[in-house]
């Protein structure tokens, strides 16, 4: 597809329409109110006039012979019978009129302060840019106001205020707009830039409209119901009515009507033109529709996420993607990205005929839409693009030649993009391989799961197919799955094991001695064919066939969770075993330095089939996790109750001591504080304690603590909540306290401290929970769901606005952040230059290095 | 040895060459090192950024994707005894957005040795806190017959903080010129003066109780902590200007959370290590992991132009040059109606602007230009 940018914009000029400007853009002058005439047909000096554009399909527009979709429509515009003012520009107006001689037209300056004045503000400007400047002006407008003589022409000045939203007073007499424009007309150009009018774009006078600008109707186009009868745009409705008041306007001051109607009729046009420009002006009530729901006009077109800015400019949609229900496929790698034939069919990428693969694209031709790998459409040299069926068929193979374009179903190892939303970082979006598998979802691995944040309980994923040879080269270098493994967060691995995957690797090295036949077996389940590096015993541990997939002349030195020594030697794991710590995402650094000492492609590779030996040994060998597993053995539920006796007696102890005032107040703090904050302390221990003698008499190598201590799922505090005790719940910070008068249930008694009274869970979830601290759970549980609910739009917000402040700041050529105008936000980027995604969590590995030099 | 060094002096970092210093073995020949500096100097040039780098967003988003994790009401439950200020999500937003006035400003005072030890840490607390005259009142009692309001004080605690009842007695006659005060033992009592009833003296002694007595004006609250190895006292409530002022503190390490008044006190440099380290206590409390550079990066956006500015329409966004890129975020006819008056030029510098008008973006592969001929042979 040749795409030759002939016009580059440099830069968009802002600036106000003239009333010339508008005529002399303008392809008609409207005049009547009628939309179309008996036959259907858009009436001449109408709204739809057919020289304002074309809507319907087939027609040519009258001012420009083009078509439908070619055209892109015509200004017009209403001579109005009386100025109205324009409610956007009603406060500049307001300033412009209190600034100046109501006689003579100067700003109330005298000449010689008048150049102090314009210095003054130049100099803002340079400092402050345009924003100091108008603040200046503003400024400086306000003493302005009160000055009650025109230093020109010793006028006397009054006080002149604006009644919202478009009437100026004098004294609170009415100026009518017709004086105002008058008045705005003799304000000399010089004095215009004193107040940052720039008078190369603006006139006072035009603030005051004399001559509306009619939109063209492809911005308004009507729609044709079902029935036939066609429906107007909210704006053609609104300016049916500012047409229908002009016209009657106009006939009335021709008939020479009295004062009064006209007065009125100029009210009512002024409203019209108002609410044309914004329907949502506070004073006045909004034009409605038959129905009662206001109209839809300029303002409520362009502004808020809806609007035409945030909606249609800065977002576009896209064409070439596609959108289904994601399921997990540990068994492809990393970078592929599963879809359904169905979609490989629909999805295209085009592929120029050249005299080399002329044979070969013209096959996919030849199969056309229905078989795969076929082609839909195909693009002739001219630009037409031609949709292969069996008619076309025939046709379009004779002709078929170097140049043309064929766009061909999707295959196996194209590139495309692939994203779930909400997409908060670069990772949510990153290029997959494609692998066209059976099936009618998105399969990925699940080891990808981290940067999406995805996960299989019905989410939906998006897939963009590149279209030029320029996106595609972009998606590949910089967008696939193995440039995206370390996080530029915080320079660790984002992608890594994650439960199965950690509680299988953990298993096989901390646990499992195979025989080297089962070894084998193992290991070409995933996909690993050389076993060179197994060694040659009957029986091999499981750390020798995890180091099978390390790289000959890797070396590591780290811990496990738990503090264990991991020692890998030349890519032999020889002491220690995997965990969470070494192969979860963001987390320590052996995949890290796989990564910094392999690269990407292999450190990706290498990731794959850590995932799939961790999946695929749990295959085998088994786990799973019942009731029977969370429950203790007699005597640990005897020390469990015991613990939480103590701990009520405690408490009870501490409450007498507080009744009869004897608590020592901690610092800083009241008694009522203090003994709420020692309960709460006492109770914690008493939670942790009995947590402790689950975790103790919990078998270590049972399902329960191999997820907890591998780090796959779950911790002790969960299994100890199952066990023994689920704990306080806090609620805001303390423990519950609302409810009743003076106590929290009915169940109570009143001014009833006791931990049961407020919150203490003493049973765990095995035993299940009573009636009240059934309640009580429920309660923090929804203060929980609201905190969620309530932060998301928040924190929404928040990066809505880092977004926006940070977006043009980028690295230039000197080494410098600048922002888009050429400021410089720091000299050097994080005061060292380095870039986080190249370090090892921030920094520079120094330690390796002095391992490494000798 | 240190000459190995020097060479390196202007090409390394200080922080990298200290890290090299300490890991260094010790004995280790000046062939050896110098090897150990190239290696990490080839390190370090190769984990330059590179031109285009889209720094700015790649900050955004490593705060943005992770505050959508961190809970909203946390007050931290770490000591019994500490004071509690706003942390998590609110407080993040209220230093980026730079609010005059915070939740909870405090103050943590570092004090001179030998106080940092824990020697009278109790009065310097009581010295700093802001006290009135209820916190040194053991009563207040009115007779009706006399009529009189008599305030019977505690001299201990008085004395503790360098003050007296006859200091009291002259901040009270000052404040209440048109009673009479008399002093009685350790109790100060105030007549009704002329014109002055009993209904007066009652309104009185609902302002005796708070009138000003000694102290650090704004520090509501004082709460000395064991930090480590040394005494620290944490306020709630702010003025670093007067605390510097005292003896006993150490002014080189207290500091205020308060962005505007460091900012005023010490400067604008100050203000965004205030920034950082604010975030970064909020980022570490709840346990999440981001790289001090995009913080650093934030922080040097709101404070580049020498005040303190939020990232809000009020703050960095209004500074921007283009106008689109001012509209596409908030109050967009504001800023298009202004740049129509003024004939502003919108010279697509930046990223927006560019998405509008579906052109590539100034940023990464979007810079260079190269254009080729695209002319066909024939």
């Amino acid at each position: 597809m040749e795409q030759h940018i002939s016009k580059k914009l440099r830069a968009i000029q802002f600036g106000i329409l003239s009333p010339q400007q508008i005529k002399d853009m303008s392809a008609a002058k409207v005049v009547t109110p009628e939309l179309y005439d008996m036959e259907g047909y858009p009436v001449d000096g109408g709204l739809m006039d057919v020289r304002l554009g074309v809507i319907d399909p087939g027609l040519r527009c009258k001012t420009c012979g083009q078509r439908l979709k070619e055209c892109q429509g015509h200004f017009g515009y209403i001579s109005l019978a009386r100025p109205v003012v324009h409610v956007k520009f009603a406060r500049i107006v307001l300033d412009l009129l209190r600034t100046t001689c109501r006689d003579c037209g100067r700003i109330l300056i005298p000449n010689e302060k008048r150049d102090d004045l314009a210095a003054h503000f130049d100099r803002a400007e340079k400092e402050g840019g345009l924003s100091a400047r108008r603040f200046a002006i503003k400024e400086s407008m306000k003493s302005l106001k009160t000055i009650k003589k025109c230093p020109h022409c010793v006028a006397k000045q009054q006080k002149i205020s604006l009644d919202r939203p478009t009437t100026y007073l004098e004294n609170d007499r009415r100026i009518s707009p017709i004086e105002v424009r008058t008045r705005l007309e003799r304000i000399t150009d010089d004095d215009m830039a004193i107040f940052g009018l720039n008078p190369k774009f603006v006139r006072p006078e035009w603030l005051v409209q004399t001559i509306l600008a009619i939109p063209p109707v492809t911005m308004r186009p009507s729609i044709t119901l079902e029935s036939g009868e066609r429906s107007e745009d909210d704006l053609t409705h609104k300016l049916g009515d500012i047409v229908r008041i002009n016209q009657r306007l106009f006939e009335n001051i021709n008939a020479g009507a009295p004062e009064i109607i006209i007065e009125d009729l100029w009210d009512l046009l002024q409203y019209h033109v108002t609410t044309f420009y914004d329907n949502e002006v506070s004073q006045l009530p909004p034009a409605r529709h038959r129905s009662g729901q206001p109209l839809k006009t300029l303002t409520a077109r362009i502004k808020s996420k809806e609007g035409r800015i945030r909606h249609n400019l800065a977002g576009k949609r896209t064409n070439f993607s596609a959108r289904t229900v994601i399921s997990p496929d540990p068994k492809i790698e990393l970078n592929e990205v599963g879809i359904p034939k169905a979609v490989a069919m629909k999805l295209t990428v085009p592929e120029r005929v050249t005299e080399w693969n002329a044979a070969y694209l013209k096959q996919f031709v030849e199969r056309g839409p229905d078989a795969y790998p076929g082609s839909n459409y195909i693009v002739r040299p001219d630009g037409k693009k031609k949709k292969i069926s069996d008619e076309t068929k025939e046709q379009l193979l004779e002709e078929f030649q170097p140049g043309f374009v064929v766009e061909r179903h999707l295959m196996d190892g194209d590139i495309a993009l692939f994203n779930r939303q909400p997409s908060l970082h670069k990772m949510s979006m990153m290029a997959h391989r494609i692998r066209v598998l059976p099936g009618k979802t998105f399969r990925l691995n699940p080891a990808v799961c981290a940067p999406y944040n995805a996960d299989f309980d019905g989410d939906e994923m998006n897939l963009h197919v590149p279209q030029t040879e320029e996106a595609r080269a972009e998606a590949e270098v910089l967008m696939q799955v193995q440039t995206q493994i370390i996080s530029p967060r915080y320079g660790l691995s984002i992608i890594g094991c994650n439960q199965d995957a950690i509680t299988g690797n953990y298993i096989l090295t901390r646990y499992l001695e195979l025989k080297r036949e089962d070894a084998i077996d193992l290991l070409s389940m995933i996909g690993v064919t050389d076993f060179s590096r197994l060694p040659n015993t009957p029986t091999v541990h499981g750390r020798d066939i995890f180091s099978v997939l390390l790289p000959d002349g890797f070396e590591f030195t780290g811990e496990t969770r738990g503090g264990t020594p991991v020692v890998i030697e030349n890519g032999v794991l020889k002491e220690g075993f995997m965990d969470k710590a070494n192969l979860g995402e963001g987390a320590g650094l052996m995949l890290r330095n796989i990564h910094k000492k392999f690269g990407e492609d292999q450190a990706l590779d290498i990731l794959g089939k850590f995932y799939r030996l961790g999946t695929q040994t749990l295959l085998v060998y088994g786990f799973s996790f019942t009731y029977d597993d969370i429950v203790l053995a007699a005597e640990s539920d005897a020390e469990v109750e015991k613990v939480l006796v103590d701990a009520e007696k405690d408490v009870e102890d501490l409450i007498t001591q507080y009744k009869s005032k004897k608590l020592e107040p901690l610092p800083g703090r009241s008694a009522e504080e203090t003994l709420e904050l020692r309960i709460l302390d006492r109770l914690n221990k008493a939670r942790n304690a009995a947590g402790a003698v689950a975790a103790e008499t919990a078998p270590v190598d049972g399902p329960v603590m191999i997820m907890a201590t591998s780090g796959a799922r779950g911790n002790v505090i969960n299994m100890s909540q199952m066990a023994a005790c689920v704990g306080q719940q806090s609620f805001r910070g303390g423990r519950i306290d609302r409810g009743y008068k003076d106590r929290t249930l009915s169940c109570f008694a009143a001014h009833d401290l006791s931990p049961a009274a407020r919150g203490f869970i003493q049973r765990g979830f095995r035993q299940g929970m009573k009636p009240w601290e059934f309640f009580f759970m429920a309660m923090t549980g929804r203060d929980s769901l609201m905190d969620t609910a309530l932060r998301t739009p928040k924190s929404g917000y928040l990066y809505r606005r880092l977004a926006n402040a940070l977006q043009d700041l980028r690295i230039e050529y000197d080494g410098t952040v600048r922002d888009a105008g050429g400021k410089v936000v720091q000299f050097s980027y994080g005061e060292d230059g380095m870039s986080v995604p190249r370090t090892q969590g921030g920094k520079i590995d120094v330690k390796k290095i002095i391992e490494q030099v000798d | 040895m240190a000459d190995v060094f020097l060479e390196y002096q202007d090409k390394l970092p200080q922080a990298i060459i200290e890290q090299v210093q300490q890991h260094l073995p010790k004995g280790a020949t000046d062939a050896k090192t110098k090897n150990v500096l190239e290696a990490v100097y080839e390190e370090y040039i190769n984990a330059q950024v590179e031109p285009g780098d889209a720094v700015g967003i790649v900050a955004a988003e490593s705060i943005g994707e992770p505050s959508t994790q961190m809970t909203l009401n946390t007050f931290h439950f770490a000591g019994v005894s500490e004071m509690q200020v706003t942390m998590g999500l609110p407080r993040i937003i209220e230093v980026f957005d730079a609010r005059k006035t915070m939740k909870t400003p405090t103050m943590e005072v570092y004090l001179r040795p030998p106080y940092n030890e824990g020697k009278d840490i109790k009065i310097a607390a009581m010295r700093i806190k802001e006290t009135t005259i209820e916190d040194y009142a053991t009563s207040f009692s009115i007779d009706i017959a006399a009529p009189s309001l008599t305030v019977a004080l505690d001299t201990k605690r008085l004395e503790a903080v360098d003050s007296s009842v006859d200091a009291v007695a002259r901040i009270l006659s000052k404040g209440f010129k048109k009673m009479k005060v008399a002093l009685k033992g350790s109790s100060i009592i105030i007549t009704p003066g002329k014109d002055q009833s009993l209904n007066d003296l009652y309104r009185v002694k609902e302002k005796v109780r708070g009138v000003y007595v000694t102290g650090i004006k704004g520090v509501s609250q004082v709460l000395p902590v064991k930090r480590g190895e040394e005494y620290v006292i944490v306020t709630a409530g702010t003025n670093l200007k007067e605390v510097f002022a005292l003896d006993f503190v150490d002014e080189t390490r207290t500091y205020s959370n308060d962005l505007y008044e460091v900012e005023a006190l010490l400067g604008i440099e100050a203000a965004r290590h205030l920034i950082i380290k604010e975030v970064l206590k909020v980022l570490n409390t709840q346990g999440l992991n981001i790289d001090t550079r995009h913080i650093m990066l934030v922080a040097d956006t709101m404070t580049m132009g020498g005040d303190l500015q939020g990232i809000n329409r009020t703050g960095i966004v209004r500074e921007k040059a283009s106008v689109l890129a001012r509209a596409s975020f908030e109050t967009p006819f504001k800023h298009i109606i202004n740049a129509a008056l003024v004939g502003e030029t919108d010279y697509l510098n930046s990223v927006v602007e560019n998405v509008m008008v579906n052109q590539p973006i100034p940023i990464g592969t979007g810079i260079p230009k190269l254009v080729t001929k695209t002319g066909s042979k024939e």
